[in-house]
């Protein structure tokens, strides 16, 4: 029967071909604004790291100005960063199982072409050796740097499998050298293909910016004797800084520092560790503010952080009463078309078709029309997602960022014909069984 | 075949109770032809949709080819309706978007029938009312005598044990009526029971058995006053 009732839906479709583009267009518009807020949000809702976000912390200090928070909005919060000479101290523990700190800076790059291949501008990671396996982040060449490298300015890079496919053509590229800003550095390792959204580790320029393209040791945090220039830098103080040293040993805060505690005691002792820290720099005249030290998981700082905002909740909320809204008119419209059929529903059921049969006729049709809107549906959706993406794929090289959240997922085609089965219920179910209800001897009269 | 027994049906809405069976009994028995004739409102439609399951009854009782079809539930009447009865409308009501194969088709397909055996059926029915050549014609493209010999072969195909007709020929001029009526004849002359409700004393005539509704109730029933006689205006 299902074969006959499709039949006789398509044949349904060709007789009135207006009214069911206007329903294909109101269930795909609904479907594809759901999926894409729903991709959207599915992005910024992720916990990224989930097999071990538990185990990962952000540590931070409130070592800001003891008169006003550093976030006036949430007084409770510490700033998210750390001056470096803090970073510093913290790194010298021994209590956690990895630890990283890190701040992206801005460079060019060249080498792996051509002789007069142009240096190219990339977003690099300074950090710790640690950062890769603490962050589970696959190597497609090679390995990180080994972590006595970390202190010094040693010459020694790992870069992203984008990256490598510009200068090498993903070829392997492991103790290839490379130019980064006028130094030639050799390369340890080359990422795998890698996008943790959001970008739980730094949030400095939004929750979906885009991966760096380089990595290179803690170390020249310091050897490189500038001011960083592609993260952000929050000084309290007004005092000038003249040198770079000044600035290292300033209050400004600029690091990003995370810590891999393997249990709750690990937990308890670094806490502790801060604690005590704490306690002297306050003793010696810094930390004016209350003690607020820190060990914040992921889940909770993406919390704190307000990665998913109270506005991205109210706009699913909203695209799905607009999804609602579009259903309730596809529900008008396929009421009218199928109460105008009642005289042809009739007739069959006086050439004994159960209530059932006539019930599934109509199911069927508006099934179909459900699953081809949803088809439609998705095919806006890509379109949506690309425009988003074409919104803000910008300046890097490597995967990452908002261009991420763009990509149709499965989940998000297994959205699609949820939704499309909701559709097919919800647009079809009444008047598909306001039509089997009917008595048949009412419609046996009239002319069709 | 077909035996009533008392049956009353009272149509209500909030104010207004119109009694249209009251204390309606009738048997038909099995090859017969009957014409039931009344004036409009007398329960003719009523009696029909009642005797096709396509309504039910208030009290009383009905077997149908020695089945008491009072208890049926809704669906064992639609398969009732589907295996025994026939039905031919005044207006056709043959379904507009489908081709005459197509409608004819319809009451095998709820029938769950093998494609095979459905096209043996519809060929030899087509046949039966010379419309094998317009098959794939839409209703629209029929003429009113066309397109009921096409709604007599869709009552035909599933062979049901009687055929309803609702003023079969009151839509068509008296040349197709004559045709239709033939045909008619000659499917009861083949052994198929039929009941014919008709407002058209002339139309009666041709039948074996007349019987007369006023108010719900039979009130005369016998053979035709001009048995088998054909009408002047038919002839």
């Amino acid at each position: 029967m299902f074969g006959y009732h499709l039949r006789l839906a398509l044949e349904s479709f060709k007789r009135t071909p207006g009214l069911t583009l206007l329903m294909l267009c109101a269930i795909a518009v609904g479907i594809s604004t759901c999926i894409v807020t729903l991709t959207v949000y599915e992005g910024t809702s992720n916990d990224p790291i989930r097999w071990k976000s538990g185990q990962l912390y952000a540590v931070t200090i409130d070592s800001w100005d003891p008169n006003e928070a550093a976030n006036p909005k949430r007084p409770n919060l510490a700033p998210t960063q750390l001056a470096y000479k803090d970073a510093k101290y913290l790194l010298s523990s021994v209590i956690p199982t990895r630890k990283a700190a890190m701040f992206r800076t801005q460079d060019v790059i060249s080498g792996g072409g051509a002789a007069d291949a142009q240096p190219v501008p990339i977003a690099t990671r300074v950090t710790g050796a640690d950062f890769f396996p603490m962050f589970d982040v696959p190597f497609l060449y090679g390995a990180p740097w080994p972590a006595q490298l970390d202190e010094g300015a040693e010459p020694v890079i790992v870069i992203s499998r984008e990256l490598n496919e510009k200068l090498f053509g993903g070829a392997n590229s492991v103790g290839r050298t490379v130019r980064w800003n006028n130094r030639d550095f050799r390369i340890n390792g080359v990422l795998n293909t890698w996008f943790p959204l959001p970008k739980f580790f730094d949030l400095n320029r939004g929750a979906f910016d885009a991966l760096e393209d380089a990595y290179v040791p803690f170390g020249w945090a310091a050897a490189l004797g500038r001011f960083p220039n592609g993260g952000r830098v929050a000084c309290w103080r007004n005092d000038p800084i003249g040198s770079f040293q000044q600035f290292l040993q300033s209050d400004c805060v600029w690091l990003q520092m995370w810590v891999q505690l393997k249990d709750a005691a690990s937990r308890q002792r670094m806490q502790a560790f801060l604690d005590a820290y704490w306690s002297d720099q306050h003793r010696s005249g810094r930390f004016g503010r209350p003690q607020n030290n820190r060990l914040t998981d992921v889940r909770q700082w993406l919390i704190d952080q307000e990665v998913v905002d109270n506005d991205n909740r109210m706009l699913v909320g909203v695209a799905f009463a607009f999804l609602a809204i579009c259903l309730l008119n596809t529900v008008g419209m396929l009421l009218a078309k199928f109460l105008k059929s009642a005289p042809g529903a009739g007739i069959r059921r006086a050439l004994g078709a159960t209530r059932a049969q006539i019930f599934w006729h109509y199911l069927t049709e508006a099934a179909l029309l459900a699953a081809g809107g949803a088809a439609l549906g998705l095919l806006l959706a890509a379109f949506g997602l690309q425009g988003v993406h074409a919104l803000y794929a910008w300046g890097s090289i490597g995967p990452g960022g908002y261009q991420e959240l763009t990509h149709v997922r499965w989940g998000s085609v297994l959205w699609a014909l949820t939704l499309a089965l909701i559709a097919a219920l919800g647009a079809g179910f009444y008047p598909a069984w306001r039509l089997a209800r009917l008595p048949p001897a009412t419609y046996l009269k009239s002319d069709q | 075949m077909l035996r009533m027994s008392r049956l009353t049906k009272t149509y209500r809405t909030d104010h207004v109770e119109t009694r249209a069976l009251y204390d309606f009994s009738l048997e038909v028995k099995a090859g017969e032809f009957v014409a039931v004739t009344g004036p409009s409102g007398s329960g003719k439609s009523t009696f029909l949709n009642i005797a096709g399951l396509l309504e039910n009854f208030d009290s009383g009782s009905y077997e149908l080819d020695g089945l008491d079809v009072s208890r049926l539930a809704d669906d064992d009447r639609s398969l009732l309706r589907n295996a025994k009865i026939g039905f031919i409308f005044q207006s056709f009501n043959l379904l507009p978007d489908l081709s005459v194969y197509d409608n004819i088709d319809v009451p095998l397909r709820y029938r769950r029938m093998k494609v095979a055996e459905r096209r043996e059926r519809i060929d030899k029915v087509l046949e039966l009312v010379g419309l094998a050549g317009r098959k794939r014609h839409i209703p629209a493209q029929l003429s009113g005598g066309q397109q009921q010999r096409a709604a007599i072969a869709r009552a035909l195909v599933g062979e049901p044990a009687f055929l309803l007709a609702d003023e079969p020929t009151g839509n068509l001029d008296s040349t197709m009526a004559a045709e239709v009526l033939a045909l008619l004849e000659e499917i009861n002359a083949a052994g198929t029971t039929i009941v014919l409700v008709t407002h058209d004393p002339q139309l009666s005539r041709r039948a074996t058995r007349n019987l007369h509704i006023v108010d719900g109730q039979i009130v005369s029933a016998g053979l035709p006053t001009t048995p088998s006689a054909p009408r002047a205006d038919l002839a």
